[in-house]
This record gives structure tokens, sequence and C-alpha cells, in this order.
């Protein structure tokens, strides 16, 4: 079936060429509003220090010290609430014209949200030099050589590369932004907080436990966890990769249908 | 292609413009015959009995309507009649619950991309982001429209000549007015050089010489052939731009035709002549009532309200007379037939009441001016 087989790689190249299009134009709003990229930085800088200097001198985790088992974690948590943007600025954006104006062009479907996904882990990996920049600076000691380190932060964007279609189907299912604002946080606290983010799951009660356990935050923190304090790495990996997959598959065509209907 | 003489008006000319990135128009069946001859180029836009619900709401209730190519429509209805819901199921942003439309030749549900090739649409917020210059709002549309580079840069130059925008081109959009905001948005709408366009309400809170600068643009497009679809709460852009004008009120079109055909319904402009004295009224009614073109006198205190065909007309004839007489005047007016009047001549009913069946139907002298809601 070539006919098919080319106009399936024609339209996929066509989904792309929109998609940088449109990051661009986000990258321009991060670009000439830089206040949106500094106020992402806060949350988790806070968090940072919230854990290291005030609670986590409470908190014990067998075998590592708290500062190399809290800055893989809040690297991951970082991640998972700046992929929660991507659902307001799309929010955003449907309330003003221009979103008719891309959904009347001959333009891919997915393009719009595509292209937001895409600045929004571009900026996520910003947050991400920064908290393992601070963290250093408080006492982060990474086991790791470049390849490794590299394949960590891989594995955490395309994480909140696949959360940020999820957070797109909320902002565009729940529509107004405000709402959204607080509908992100809504899913995403719980997620990162009974995860292995923070804490050691062992020390929760049993049905959290379970929850905590098949959390896609747990395993990609524990994938970065491992793979940064010279761990072995291959199941989180493994679970992680199947995570960001399933996360995709489902939320993408929602997301677009979504985006379709409004 | 000889241009047949017995071409109907001015605006039926269907001459294809130069550019040939609009795929759709190309993939249109061929014209047999001259396609300016009435009848036989296929309309740019077929409505069949399209109906949209939302909930328990009907927003368009079985709305048929042709818009032969080249021609104006405008649909003409207050706040909540359902035009935008029209134009919204016409540029494919949203699907209507039954009924059929065509655009352009395509079907709006089942080529939806070959119906947004031909099409460009100027919604009611101008659809531009703030934080890009005007240039690179152009060029981004520009290059989703799969222009090449060197393309892009000349369409968009030229762009910015044609709208005046030359000044502001590289400053980030928030900081332009309302009209320059409208007019960037209308100048990206037409990089695709569109072959059918809707406008939802383009000049409503635009300044009058934006306004003006607009309806002339229209009036040059359909001049080189586009087919425009306008919404309008304003009888008076419907008159001076539309060949067609559609009367909608809760999702119906409940009249259709030519502005002419329009106003004669609605029947006559009014003049109202305020007297410096009340006294003055018996003779001041009794002077206009003998002016032949007057088809009532009314009068309440010192206000005398004439009805006549032509307003303008009438007034320095009325007030030479009462001069004449000796009546003094310290005020007078013309108005011509309003969307009100529109209502109450084809419903019976202000647009403003024609949620609440059982108000009271007011006096024609009370009126109100635009801005009414109809939720």
């Amino acid at each position: 079936m070539t006919a098919s087989t080319s106009s399936f790689t024609i339209r996929q190249s066509r989904a792309a060429h929109d998609a940088l299009l449109l990051a661009w134009r986000n990258y321009k709003h991060h670009a000439r509003v830089p206040s949106l990229i500094v106020f992402s930085m806060m949350t988790p800088l806070i968090f940072l220090l919230l854990f290291r200097y005030i609670l986590g001198g409470s908190i014990v985790i067998p075998g590592v010290s708290y500062v190399d088992f809290l800055v893989p974690g809040v690297l991951v948590q970082a991640i998972a609430f700046g992929a929660t943007q991507t659902g307001v600025g799309i929010a955003i954006d449907a309330g003003r014209g221009v979103t008719d104006r891309f959904r009347s062009l001959p333009i891919s479907r997915s393009a719009v949200v595509a292209g937001r996904a895409l600045v929004d882990t571009g900026r996520n990996a910003m947050v991400a030099a920064v908290v393992l920049g601070v963290g250093l600076l408080i006492g982060f000691r990474p086991d790791a050589n470049p390849a490794r380190l590299i394949a960590a932060l891989g594995i955490a964007l395309a994480f909140g590369y696949a959360f940020s279609w999820v957070a797109a189907f909320i902002g565009l299912t729940v529509r107004h932004a405000e709402a959204v604002h607080d509908a992100g946080f809504v899913w995403v606290i719980p997620l990162t907080f009974v995860s292995s983010a923070l804490v050691s799951v062992d020390s929760m009660p049993a049905g959290v436990r379970w929850f905590a356990n098949v959390n896609p935050v747990t395993s990609v923190a524990d994938a970065v966890r491992a793979l940064t304090l010279g761990d072995p790495a291959g199941d989180a990996l493994i679970r992680s990769g199947a995570w960001i997959a399933a996360l995709l598959l489902v939320f993408v065509p929602l997301a677009v249908r979504a985006y379709q209907r409004r | 292609m000889t241009t047949p003489v017995t071409q109907p008006t001015s605006r039926g000319s269907a001459v294809p413009r130069p550019d040939t990135s609009d795929a759709a128009r190309a993939t249109q069946p061929a014209p047999t015959t001259m396609p300016n001859t009435p009848g036989s180029a296929e309309p740019a836009i077929v409505v069949k009995e399209i109906t949209k619900r939302y909930g328990r709401r009907t927003a368009l209730d079985n709305v048929s309507l042709e818009v032969p190519q080249g021609s104006v429509l405008a649909l003409l209805g207050p706040n909540g009649a359902g035009k935008t819901t029209l134009v919204r199921v016409l540029t494919t942003l949203i699907r209507p619950d039954q009924g059929r439309a065509l655009v352009a030749g395509h079907d709006v549900v089942a080529e939806p991309e070959m119906v947004r090739g031909a099409i460009g649409l100027v919604g009611q917020h101008a659809a531009i982001d703030e934080y890009l210059t005007g240039r690179e709002n152009l060029s981004l549309v520009g290059r989703l429209l799969r222009l090449d580079k060197t393309e892009t840069r000349e369409r968009v130059a030229a762009a910015l000549e044609t709208f005046a925008l030359g000044d502001v081109a590289d400053v980030p959009a928030a900081a332009y007015s309302g009209g320059l905001r409208r007019r960037l948005d209308v100048a990206v709408t037409l990089l695709a050089n569109p072959a059918v366009i809707f406008l939802d309400e383009p000049t409503t809170g635009l300044d009058p010489a934006s306004r003006q600068g607009l309806w002339t643009l229209i009036e040059q497009l359909v001049a080189d052939g586009t087919t425009i679809l306008l919404t309008t709460q304003y009888l008076d852009e419907a008159d001076r731009l539309a060949d067609t004008v559609a009367v909608i009120d809760r999702g119906r079109t409940i009249a259709t035709g030519t502005p002419e055909d329009l106003k004669t319904r609605l029947g006559d402009d009014t003049v109202h002549i305020r007297l410096a004295d009340p006294g003055d009224l018996p003779e001041a009614t009794r002077t206009l009532g003998e002016t032949g073109t007057i088809t009532a006198v009314e009068h309440d205190e010192a206000t005398l309200e004439l009805s006549a065909p032509h307003g303008a007309a009438l007034l320095p004839v009325a007030l030479r007379r009462l001069d004449s007489r000796g009546v003094a005047v310290t005020a007078a007016e013309v108005r011509r037939p309003s969307l009100d009047d529109v209502f109450l001549a084809l419903t019976g009913q202000p647009a403003a009441a024609a949620t609440h069946p059982r108000a009271p139907v007011p006096n024609r002298r009370a009126h109100h001016h635009g801005g009414r809601s109809h939720p």
C-alpha cells in the first residue's frame, strides 16, 4: 500500500512542521514574558529548600542521604507541575479568537497541542537544570556518568511531555482557564505526593502504598533516582517507558478529539 | 473567457485571481459554460436545513440559504440569534446536528480540510496573538499555509503595506489599538487569498473611520470575485454591503431578500421635529399635513413625528414650511429604519422583547439604540 503509506508519511511530516511552527509561537511568548519562566522555577526551588532544611531532618531513608533521595524526586515533581501549564495555556488560548483561527486553517489537528507541549517540555528542561544546579549547591552528590545523567533527564522530560497531553485534555475539557489551573493541581498534587518522589513508599499504609506503587510518578522518580545515584535502573525504566507510551496512546487522541470538538 | 453581456451586476464578476495556493478551488468542477452567467456557477455557499442544538436550546433551526459566487450575504439579527453558530458550522468549527452545508463545493462535515483550504474567517474577537508582532502573526500563518520562506516574506511585506501596518510591524500586537488589531486580523485572514470569507460582526466596536475602511476593503474583495458572508446587527452595514440579506431570529431565517426588498417591507423613515412652543402644535400639524410625502403625523407634547419614505429629503422642506408660518423649531432628527424596526415589521415584536412573548409591545416611538442583548 504505497499510496496510503506515503500519505501517512506526508501527514506525519506536516504534523511535525505545524507543531514546530506553533512551538515557535509559544517559545516567543516565553521569550517576551520571562516571568513565565522565572515563576515556573519558584515552586520546585521552594520544595527543594523546604524538604532539605525544614521537613527533611525528620525523614530517614535507609541506605541513602536524604538530599540524594530528594533532588531526583523534586526534579520529577517539578516536571509534572510544569506539564500542567500545557492545560492552562491551551485553555487561555481557547478563550481567545486565535484558537478559532488555527482551527479554521488547513493545518494538522494535533499541532496546536503538540506545539504547546513541546515548549512546555523545553521549559521543563530549564527547570530541571536549575533544580539539579541548586541541588548540587545544597549537597546533592550524584554518582553517574554523563550518559546516565542524560538518560535520567530524557526519561523525566519524556514523562513531562506525556503529562502535557493529559493536562491538555483536562484543559480542553474544563475550559475556563482559572478552573483549569485548579483542576491541574487537583490531580497532580496526589500523584506527586503519593509517590516515591519525596518520601519512601515503604513507610505508607497498605492501600496508599498500593496506589503509590502503580503511580507513574513513582516509576519515573525511581528511574531518575537510580540513574543519577548509580543504582540498577532497568526495572524502573521499563515501567516508566510503558507508562509514557500508555499515556500518549490514550491522551493524544483524547486531547486531539477534545480540541476538534470545541 | 469573454465576459457575457448579460452579466447582472458589477459584483457578479468571478474572475479568478492569480493565486494558485488554493487547492480547494482548483478541485472544484470546472465550469463548462461561462461562469459569470447567472445560474451556471455553483453557489459558493449552500446551506440546507441545518439544525444545531445546545442541550435544550436550538441555536439553528432548519436554516437554508445559498450565496452565489462573488456576492455578499449579510446575516442580520440580534445577539444570540444564531449568526455566529451558523458561521462556526460553515467554517468547520462545529458540526451541525442535522442538515448539510457546502462551502466552495465541499461538505463541511465530510471534507473539512478542503473547506479550510478555501475559506478565511474573521471572528468576533480578533484572532491574533498578542505576544507576537504584526509581522510575526502574519508570518506564522503564512508558514502554516505551507508557503515557503521567500513567498511568506513577500506576502507578509505586501500585506503590511496594504493594511498600513508598516509602522507597527515589529511591535507586539498587545500594544495595538482596536482598529489596528482588526486590520491585522483581516490581513492575516487574507494572506491565504481565500475564495470565501466569513466575517462575524467585523465592525462591532470599531471607530467610524475603521468601520468605513473595512467596508471599502470588503467592496474591493467582492469586486475581485471573493464571496463574503458577514454577520451584523446593523441594518446600514447590511444595506451598504450586501447583495442579499437574511434576517435571522432565534435560530430561524425569518426573511431573505435584497436590502431594497427589506426596506420596502420596513416602511418609512421617521422625522422628529421639536417645537419651541407647544402652542404651535396645531399650526405645525396642519402645515406639515399638507406635505404630500408625509404618510403619518403624530404629536406628543412639543414633538412631531412624521413618517416618510425619504426622511432626509423631507426634512428641509418641512423646516422651510414651518419657518414660513413662523413656527420656531428647536431640534430635528431623521431616523432610518433600525434593526428594531426590522423585527417589528417581521415578527411583530421588538428584538429585545422577543424572549418574553407576553411583554407588551412598546410604542414604536419608544425606540432604543443598538446593543440590546437577546440571550
